[in-house]
């Protein structure tokens, strides 16, 4: 017995799951083809959640500080991204393919920079008063979200609003049966960048390193004379960007937004980042793709249950893990 | 602690308030003003509650319009498939009481012994998980539509209480007495008792204990008291609460969905109410809900015509229109939490003590 958990410690330990979760889903499944298509379905909507999760769970886990308010970010970038997308649309109705780039390219920067501008203003009128006080923050965050919700009705107006998307990411790839939304296969390796680059600046440099050592005891990073309140902020910015980038990114997977597509997702994001444990953004990524397999394998082997999947696997996983598959806060 | 004059000022309102609501069917004689204080005797319960959880305890739970649902939902459900009577009000409470102490005994062992954040996260998940299922599970349910029902046949409205000489139904300062007088006493005598249960135990020493945690878990826990235990039975004493409102409003209402006892909306006025209100005191509890619901009622009006004047300047109006109470309601929100944190109740209650 010790011998086989050695065994899979060396192999990868938790991270092994979703894994074994795939296999698990193969025998279940039965049908190869539909089986690849619900895995890259499903680790792309795990990319999504991970660039929308990862920047609260950074934010938690070095200031203690947890954003009720995190959804209106993922929903501003989707309605900033398709609005831009919108405007640009006669880019996109012509052919040439680069100008079809530049115009995602534009619309996924407007994103981003508006996360950043949001999130710096958010970070010093609405969270910095209430640092250390859990009640207030919750309170004042969750005001913020009604706040930000009704001002993206006041906008954009409460119907459906469609989303427009360059014609390259259209379709899918047929390889054998196998059949590959190209707009998921984008999702994916677009997260894949942003964990990498996350991961880079993070093990790689000196601000990561100050990052990461904030995140296992702020006091003493503070007493070396670094000034934590300001790496806070400038991860702040960065979480809400990249909130606003998968955000942007979700509207285009769904191609219909509503004003509610930030409270809905952000149910899936709390699940997330308590699965993978608050503050590491390997364990944002590991409970990111768990919950987007798992949703996608439940939605067609028992679709009624495929609702209550995600709260069940949390469940299960608190039990096994009170803080989370890979916590870093120790 | 001696009491100041904010405090005398606050029971006056409170218990103006109470006299108001005793007397609203003669004093306001029109349907929905009596639709408006059915609504705050159930919700002044609701939001008390709730102050029981993140006011007397401090933990901030996100499932307490699910209580409310299961309570509605039980009643509703039983009204529906055996009829008008009491026995489908009475069974449908209990049954609603009793899945919502399940829920909370559940919720609360796998998540208070965690920080106050993970438990707000947890509870948000289950409500939202509930709320998913309840528009799924339509034949039981009636998904999004919800259920219609008929009450009780006391509560009819061509039911007649007390008849003057001709065998006409009374009528005394034009108010005739018919069922839908005795269904508002239903609801007001019911929330009244309620109320007064939370307020007795606030004060009893129980009540004490829990403030003692709130205050400081570490030194609670020191002393001797079992914080895990006390959380867990607070959790299922405002559920237990919660889930005989919602009975209560569902036997009103004869109808019950997913909008008027489970969506996320009535959680948010909940919360603003409770910290419009005071958190801490049951008396803000009232405040906040008589003030909110007045607001959800009267202020749309005053908002639509405000939208209708600005026309033609950019935004301004849209901001102003009707639906967007909400939005001014959030600032307000924020501020309170930013500058009176005890809310109106509890900022008025010390503001006497100055001699």
């Amino acid at each position: 017995m010790s011998q086989l958990t050695q065994t899979l410690t060396r192999l990868g330990g938790v991270n092994l799951l979703p894994v074994a979760l795939a296999l698990v889903a193969f025998v279940l499944i039965g049908a190869p083809s539909s089986w690849v298509t619900l895995t890259v379905a499903g680790l792309a909507m795990g990319m999504m959640v991970f660039l929308m999760a990862s920047g609260l769970s950074l934010v938690f886990g070095l200031m203690d500080v947890l954003n009720f308010g995190h959804s209106a970010f993922v929903s501003f970038g989707a309605f900033v991204g398709a609005t831009v997308l919108a405007g640009l649309s006669g880019w996109l109705a012509s052919d040439s393919v680069a100008l079809e780039t530049l115009a995602l390219v534009l619309a996924l920067l407007a994103a981003i920079l508006f996360g950043l501008v949001a999130g710096w203003f958010f970070e010093t009128v609405i969270i910095r008063p209430v640092y250390r006080d859990h009640l207030r923050q919750i309170l004042i965050t969750m005001g913020a979200m009604i706040v930000a919700e009704q001002t993206i009705l006041a906008f954009w107006g409460g119907s459906p609003y469609t989303v427009y998307r360059p014609r390259f990411l259209e379709g899918s790839w047929i390889i054998g049966d196998v059949s590959i939304e190209i707009y998921r296969a984008f999702a994916f390796l677009l997260g894949l960048a942003v964990f990498i680059a996350l991961y880079i600046v993070l093990n790689r440099t000196r601000i990561g390193l100050l990052v990461r050592a904030g995140v296992e005891n702020r006091e003493m990073v503070e007493a070396l004379g670094f000034r934590v309140d300001r790496l806070f902020i400038g991860v702040f910015m960065v979480g809400s960007a990249l909130a606003a980038l998968g955000g942007a990114m979700w509207a285009g997977y769904e191609t219909l937004i509503t004003p509610s597509l930030g409270g809905e997702l952000m149910i899936i994001v709390f699940i997330v980042v308590i699965i993978g444990g608050l503050g590491s953004i390997e364990g944002t990524l590991l409970g990111a793709i768990l919950v987007g397999l798992m949703s996608n394998y439940l939605g067609f082997l028992a679709p009624k249950m495929a609702l209550a999947s995600n709260m069940i696997l949390m469940v299960a996983i608190l039990l096994w893990r009170p803080n989370g598959l890979r916590p870093a806060v120790k | 602690m001696t009491p100041t004059t904010g405090t005398y000022a606050v029971k006056l309102t409170v218990l103006a308030i109470g006299a108001l609501l005793l007397f609203a069917p003669f004093l306001f004689q029109d349907v929905r003003s009596l639709e408006v204080a059915a609504r705050i005797c159930i919700f002044i319960v609701l939001v008390a509650s709730y102050d029981l959880l993140i006011g007397y305890t401090g933990i901030v739970s996100f499932a307490h319009t699910m209580f409310f649902g299961f309570g509605a939902y039980g009643a509703a459900i039983l009204l529906k498939s055996m009829g008008p009577g009491w026995t489908p009000v009475i069974l449908g409470g209990i049954a609603g009481v009793a899945v919502s102490l399940v829920m909370a005994v559940a919720i609360g062992l796998l998540s208070l012994r965690v920080k106050a954040i993970f438990f707000a996260m947890i509870t948000l998940a289950a409500a939202s998980v509930v709320l998913v299922l309840t528009s799924q599970l339509s034949q039981l349910t009636g998904g999004e539509d919800g259920i219609t029902y008929r009450a009780p046949d006391l509560f009819k409205p061509a039911t007649k209480i007390l008849t003057d000489a001709d065998g006409k139904v009374l009528r005394l300062w034009g108010v005739a007495f018919n069922g839908k007088l005795a269904a508002y006493y239903f609801v007001f005598v019911t929330s009244l008792i309620l109320f007064l249960l939370m307020l007795r135990f606030t004060a009893s020493p129980l009540g004490t204990v829990l403030k003692a945690i709130r205050e400081n878990e570490a030194r609670a826990e020191a002393i001797g008291y079992r914080v895990v235990a006390y959380r867990t039975f607070v959790f299922c004493l405002s559920a237990t609460f919660a889930s005989i409102a919602g009975t209560i409003y569902a036997v009103w209402l004869k109808y019950t969905g997913p909008d008027t006892s489970l969506s996320f909306a009535i959680m948010i006025d909940i919360l603003l109410m409770v910290v419009i209100g005071g958190m801490g005191t049951m008396w803000g509890a009232v405040i906040g809900a008589v003030l909110l619901i007045l607001a959800q009622y009267y202020l749309r009006d005053l908002m639509g015509a405000a939208s209708e004047a600005l026309h033609g300047i950019p935004v301004l109006p849209e901001l102003l229109a009707a639906d967007r109470w909400l939005f001014w309601l959030g600032i307000i929100f924020i501020l309170l939490v930013y500058f009176f944190p005890k809310g109106i109740a509890g900022t008025a209650m010390a503001g006497g003590a100055r001699r």
